[in-house]
């Protein structure tokens, strides 16, 4: 099946490309106002993807960073700011937040900084909720405007939705240099044997804390997104459910592939609302899928496919003769 | 010969029990030095200790006359010193050029410049070189966990060369090895010795293996050192038989 993985991964995307290029043909709004949202939320899960699915940090504070970035983008457009240079602010602010916050809370490791990253988390929505001279509180702010790009308006649906593809296209490819990079190749040594990676002269410390603020800045840039197509942003989606949603995205696509997120997405923001034929039910059965797809693929959808497309097509034992040729006749001897 | 390192009364305790008891050694350019021990005799920990994954609890390491005590791991890596450890670690999700390219990489300029530098850091012609050098040549692109422990220990060894170091300390690079890659890699590491200049530490218990391919050995035992010399000298030390064989 090996042979088969490459044209089978380039059929798959092209085909999914084409479908997201003529979608919005497809839906009625409602169907792409979902579908920006998965535009949305892959963003924000690709950015965690990096934290956790290839250095290896278990971050459930990403929910804070699409808050964070959502407030920046919404307050300052409130107030007169042209959407990019507050687009832009809420990437640095993120990367900037998820450094600070990386310096004391990378000491700890697994467990212990998923408490860390929780406790931020609720502790960012706390600022939400009640700093209400700042964000509003509960009552949010309201009539984000959205962009345009040289006077293309982003206020109709489908424009808005290329808009925000396009920003996925983009974030994709950058994130795909990264993680092809010296770095990405760091950040995986240090996910997988941090004291071998020392010994090689990786500073683990520089290249966690390095992971774990482009994340937030992901996180940021999804939050900046957000504001202009919900249009109105309040404390409620920014809580400790959203990094749960954002970290089973992760998981159920296939924490440290690629194209987990997007697929992760797909199951977190689509799939119920597939299921909302089965009306009361509808969240009972995506509870139940869930559960189901982690029972019996705990390495996520692509690490299932990753699985049936590694299968050996040549019989066994190839190698080990191609090692022992290799080392010379005395090898043959001693076989 | 011009001393690489000088390691002056490492002392390593842990509460009440002293691991390694004022160790010293030199070790010169160009020589491949043995340390053995039977189990328990301290000589892990006491490259634990060099190497900066332990805080020794007394003592100094100097590189080429430089204090290098306690510096972490990757600072010391970066100084020219690079190491194996006892169980294997290699990448197994990476192929095994990329391997090399990741035990190269951190010396090939700035963090920014290898983020916008090529993918593989410029060391694909130097990760060859090294593959072909260790005879995996048939396995460049193969997932490291598709190799056989034998040649795993090959890689994991190549990957302590790749940067060019000054000193390599080897922790029981024999280990679980068959015969047949034993004798590769032991030819391999003489190769690497004689051929590059390549001066290293070595940590076995495989005697054989020592014996051949040793300059010169020092022998622990409860964390002290009982005996040093050559390997003929050193196997008729009775002090080292004693210890080996037990009152």
């Amino acid at each position: 099946m090996r042979r088969y993985r490459k044209p089978a991964a380039i059929a798959a995307l092209t085909l999914f490309g084409a479908f997201l290029l003529i979608a919005p043909q497809l839906f009625k709004p409602y169907g792409v106002f979902i579908l920006s949202t998965w535009v949305v939320m892959s963003i924000a899960a690709v950015g965690l993807n990096l934290t956790l699915g290839y250095a290896g940090q278990v971050s459930l504070a990403q929910a804070a960073f699409v808050g964070i970035g959502s407030y920046i983008t919404a307050w300052l457009t409130t107030h007169g700011w042209p959407f990019w240079p507050t687009y832009f602010f809420a990437f640095f602010a993120c990367f900037a937040v998820g450094w600070l916050l990386g310096y004391p809370a990378l000491r700890v490791q697994h467990h212990y900084l998923a408490f860390v990253t929780l406790a931020f988390n609720t502790l960012v929505y706390l600022v939400f909720r009640n700093e209400e001279w700042l964000t509003n509180g509960i009552y949010g702010i309201m009539n984000v405007p959205r962009p345009s790009v040289l006077g293309w308006s982003m206020n109709h649906p489908h424009n808005l939705y290329y808009f925000l593809l396009a920003h996925l296209v983009f974030i994709s490819v950058m994130t795909w240099l990264l993680i092809q990079s010296p770095w990405g190749r760091a950040f995986v040594a240090v996910r997988e044997n941090p004291i071998r990676a020392l010994s090689l002269g990786i500073d683990t410390r520089r290249y966690t804390l390095m992971a774990f603020a482009i994340g937030a800045g992901l996180g940021g840039i999804a939050g900046s997104l957000y504001a202009p197509l919900v249009q109105f942003i309040d404390p409620t989606p920014f809580a400790l459910t959203l990094s749960l949603n954002l970290l089973l995205m992760v998981v159920v696509g296939g924490s440290g592939y690629f194209f987990g997120p997007f697929l992760g997405a797909i199951v977190a923001v689509l799939l119920p609302e597939w299921l909302r034929f089965a009306q009361g039910f509808y969240l009972m059965a995506y509870a139940v899928l869930v559960v189901g797809l982690m029972v019996f693929c705990p390495t996520g959808l692509l690490g299932l496919l990753d699985r049936i497309f590694s299968t050996r097509t040549t019989p066994p034992g190839q190698p080990e003769a191609a090692a022992l040729a290799a080392a010379g006749p005395a090898s043959e001897m001693a076989r | 010969m011009k001393t690489v390192m000088e390691v002056r009364n490492i002392k390593k305790q842990f509460g009440g029990i002293v691991a390694v008891d004022d160790v010293s050694f030199d070790v010169r350019e160009g020589e491949i030095l043995g340390i053995i021990g039977p189990n328990g005799s301290g000589k892990s920990t006491l490259f634990n200790c060099i190497l900066g994954q332990l805080q020794p609890t007394a003592g100094d390491v100097h590189l080429e006359g430089r204090k290098v005590t306690g510096l972490r791991p990757c600072d010391l890596n970066k100084l020219g010193v690079s190491r194996t450890f006892q169980l294997l670690q290699v990448f197994p999700q990476l192929t095994v050029r990329e391997n090399l390219v990741l035990a190269g990489q951190e010396h090939q300029g700035t963090m920014l410049t290898r983020l916008f530098g090529p993918r593989d850091a410029g060391l694909s012609g130097a990760a060859d070189k090294m593959i072909d050098f260790f005879r995996l040549g048939h396995l460049t692109d193969e997932k490291a966990s598709g190799l056989s422990y034998g040649q795993q220990k090959l890689l994991d060894a190549a990957m302590a060369f790749m940067a060019g170091p000054r000193l390599v300390l080897l922790d029981e690079p024999a280990g679980g090895v068959n015969l047949t890659m034993l004798q590769s890699l032991r030819d391999r590491l003489k190769a690497m010795n004689t051929e590059e200049g390549a001066t290293f530490v070595v940590i076995e218990h495989n005697m054989e293996f020592v014996m051949a391919l040793c300059t010169r050995i020092l022998v622990l035992a409860e964390g002290k050192l009982i005996a040093e010399g050559d390997p003929a000298t050193v196997r008729q030390n009775p002090k080292v038989i004693e210890a080996y064989l037990g009152h």
